[in-house]
């Protein structure tokens, strides 16, 4: 038998049918879905006259567009047209028997962080969702990816998706983490590596002994932006760190079936001698904290850096790029990381918003106050529950005493649908996933960076590095 | 969906590398709850001086006459040229919705993002991917031939410049059938009913958990 990659079983394991043209039907495990690419897939469905395939497959909350501010009701939304979307998703999921953690159920939240903490999402599963960082899942060891509202309407209507098989790519990551160095500055070096288009037709599988040391927070914090580094998929195999979090998690087998499971799912490794198209090694011992100076993540440098010269980059298609990222950001080549002033501080997002994240953040603001330069520094929890936890740990408290805004959960400032957003030239430490231009408000400056590093940011008016504090 | 055979038309030139779906389309668009009325908003950024919102006139707003698609030699374009990693970021189809909605068929670029370029056939839109000396050439002859049109040949899988020089391109198989017949994927894949049902019942018996979730409901 061939040695196959974890993709590879995953692959295996879905397959419903193969076509003569090398298209082929995969089975969709979870259905993941949101406000916003929702609406048009619904209308499909009844234009058709089409009822969902398995209902009980989906997993339906509110995200994008929910305030962060306390809210009873939809009236309390003041943005129509975000009123719009979180009604028109309460009325679908009704009327076609979906489940829809909606306004004031604990465990509404981002996408991506409820639904691992449901245990919606385990191991060996296929899972999807019309967003783009669904890529998250690949850390319980899924083949888990984004779609558009067309794929959207089709899993609903026969929980298959037409797909093609993608390349394997393996991303290795071997030796110790330094102090200071997160989840999020491994994924941000590897893309500063590979490039935004660097995983491009390909899914990544995170490994090496400095990805097993990641918790399960950590882990989606890297699968959540493979999609940066333009693989659509990220995975990491399962051990015991994977099986632990899923123990006791509301739709997590139990009994006999978790220990059939557990069997199972201990399976769900790459093969020594699987074959992958592409490989990356990484020392983990280069990897500092890193902060994203450009509007592609993969402009991203150590924060001990000092901003790239473009007249230097040989590449005239990524000359330009520099050029017009510079003009936007405000910035001049040369500068060092660390004298760029930060007027907002947003923690949140689904790339950091879990527990563990709000806790490194809280344990560098402690017995701290924000800088008054500092116009805003935001902390928004990933779910429900993510705040609850944090509220039982006092964490809420200390970002309060320190001037920092505790808010109630949903996407935020990572893409500015709600009213948190960056006003025009404002420079943002931002724990989100993406620093396009205009992404977290029309002319708002993104820096993307760990917890700790925006935390800091936060405190001392402009970047500095956490492992000197 | 439309079908999609040949095209001809003309072509305006996007000289960007990396264009993002928040360029493409932001995201205080994507509150809409339909499929159409995207395209006056497309590249909203960067078409327009002022910060686009949903419902407003945009026949009023102060255009970019920097930006390209504002030149009146591009007016009526259906082809894009533009550079590599075309479409990255989100999955929002709203992306090549807002590109259909304001005419473009067609987009030539060195390569795409995967969700962007799966979203774009779904849409009867084709994109296309050319060696990148190839979009150079293109870039340079579309700057220099003001009414620079291209002819698209889906099933001869060919691109011909005015000159009449042909240049092929890849498309799955697949894709090119439903795009050339207009063909609704979920129709097709529930031809394939029986196997579906075949498939969860072999799958239900190795992993009945993945099935056991109806408690909640």
């Amino acid at each position: 038998m061939t040695a196959k990659t974890l993709y590879d079983k995953l692959w295996e394991s879905h397959l419903v049918t193969e076509r003569d043209d090398g298209s082929a039907l995969i089975y969709i495990d979870r259905h993941i879905i949101h406000e916003v690419t929702s609406p048009q897939a619904f209308e499909g469905l009844r234009l058709a006259g089409r009822a969902p395939w398995r209902r009980e497959m989906n997993f339906a909350t509110i995200d994008h567009n929910v305030p962060t501010t306390p809210f009873k009701s939809a009236a309390d939304i003041e943005d129509e047209t975000s009123r719009i979307q979180v009604v028109t998703l309460q009325d679908n999921t009704k009327e076609f028997g979906i489940r829809n953690y909606g306004i004031g159920d604990t465990r509404q939240g981002i996408v991506h962080v409820m639904a691992p903490e449901q245990g919606a999402v385990l191991p060996g599963m296929t899972v999807v969702c019309g967003d783009s960082h669904t890529s998250t899942n690949g850390a319980f060891a899924c083949l888990a990816h984004g779609i558009g509202t067309s794929e959207v309407e089709h899993v609903l209507a026969t929980q298959c998706l037409v797909a093609k098989k993608m390349k394997n790519m393996l991303v290795r990551v071997d030796g110790e983490l330094g102090l200071g160095v997160t989840a999020k500055d491994v994924v941000l070096h590897i893309i500063g590596v590979i490039g935004t288009a660097g995983g491009t037709g390909h899914a990544i599988e995170f490994a090496g002994s400095a990805i097993r040391s990641l918790s399960m927070e950590g882990r989606m914090t890297v699968c959540n932006m493979a999609i940066e580094a333009g693989a659509r998929a990220g995975m990491i195999a399962v051990d015991d760190k994977t099986i632990d979090y899923c123990k006791g998690r509301p739709f997590a087998p139990t009994g006999d079936a978790w220990e059939k499971a557990v069997a199972y799912w201990r399976t769900l490794v790459s093969d020594e001698d699987a074959h992958f198209d592409t490989v990356v090694e990484i020392r983990a011992e280069d990897i500092k904290p890193q902060v994203s100076w450009g509007t592609s993540p993969e402009m991203v440098l150590p924060v001990d850096a000092t901003l790239p010269i473009p007249e230097e980059e040989a590449d005239g298609v990524k000359r330009s790029s520099m050029e017009r990222a510079y003009e936007y950001m405000g910035l001049t080549p040369g500068m060092k990381i660390t004298d760029i002033k930060v007027d907002r501080v947003f923690i949140g997002s689904c790339t950091n918003s879990r527990i563990e994240d709000l806790r490194a953040a809280a344990d560098v603001v402690k017995g701290k106050t924000k800088a008054a330069s500092v116009k805003q520094a935001m902390v928004v929890p990933g779910s429900g529950l993510v705040k609850r936890q944090a509220e039982e740990e006092g964490l809420d408290k200390i970002f309060l005493a320190a001037g920092f805004e505790w808010r109630e959960p949903g996407c935020s400032m990572c893409l500015a649908m709600n009213p948190d957003r960056l006003e025009p030239g404002e420079h943002c430490a931002s724990t989100s996933n993406r620093n396009f231009e205009g992404r977290q408000g029309n002319g708002g400056r993104t820096h993307l960076v760990s917890p700790a590093m925006a935390a800091a940011a936060g405190i001392a008016g402009h970047f500095v590095d956490v492992r000197e504090l | 969906m439309e079908k999609f055979v040949q095209l001809k038309g003309l072509v305006a030139p996007l000289d960007r590398a990396n264009v993002d779906t928040d360029q493409i389309i932001p995201k205080q668009f994507l509150k809409s709850i339909k499929r159409t009325g995207f395209g006056p908003n497309l590249f909203d950024e960067w078409r327009y001086l002022d910060e686009g919102y949903p419902g407003q006139d945009n026949s009023k707003r102060p255009l970019n006459t920097e930006f390209v698609l504002n030149q009146e030699r591009y007016q009526g374009a259906s082809i894009l040229l533009t550079r590599r990693n075309f479409g990255c970021g989100s999955s929002r189809e709203h992306a090549p919705w807002a590109l259909l909605d304001y005419g473009f068929k067609v987009i030539l670029a060195p390569s795409f993002a995967d969700i962007f370029f799966n979203n774009c056939f779904k849409n009867g839109m084709l994109p296309i991917v050319l060696p990148e000396e190839e979009i150079q050439t293109l870039f340079e002859q579309v700057e220099s031939n003001p009414g620079y049109e291209l002819e698209v040949d889906l099933p001869a899988q060919t691109v011909t410049r005015p000159d009449g020089t042909k240049l092929s391109f890849e498309v799955d198989a697949f894709r090119k059938h439903c795009l050339i017949n207009g063909l609704d994927d979920i129709g097709l894949t529930l031809e394939d009913t029986e196997a579906i049902k075949a498939y969860e019942e072999k799958r239900q018996a190795l992993e009945p958990w993945v099935f056991d979730v109806r408690g909640d409901l």
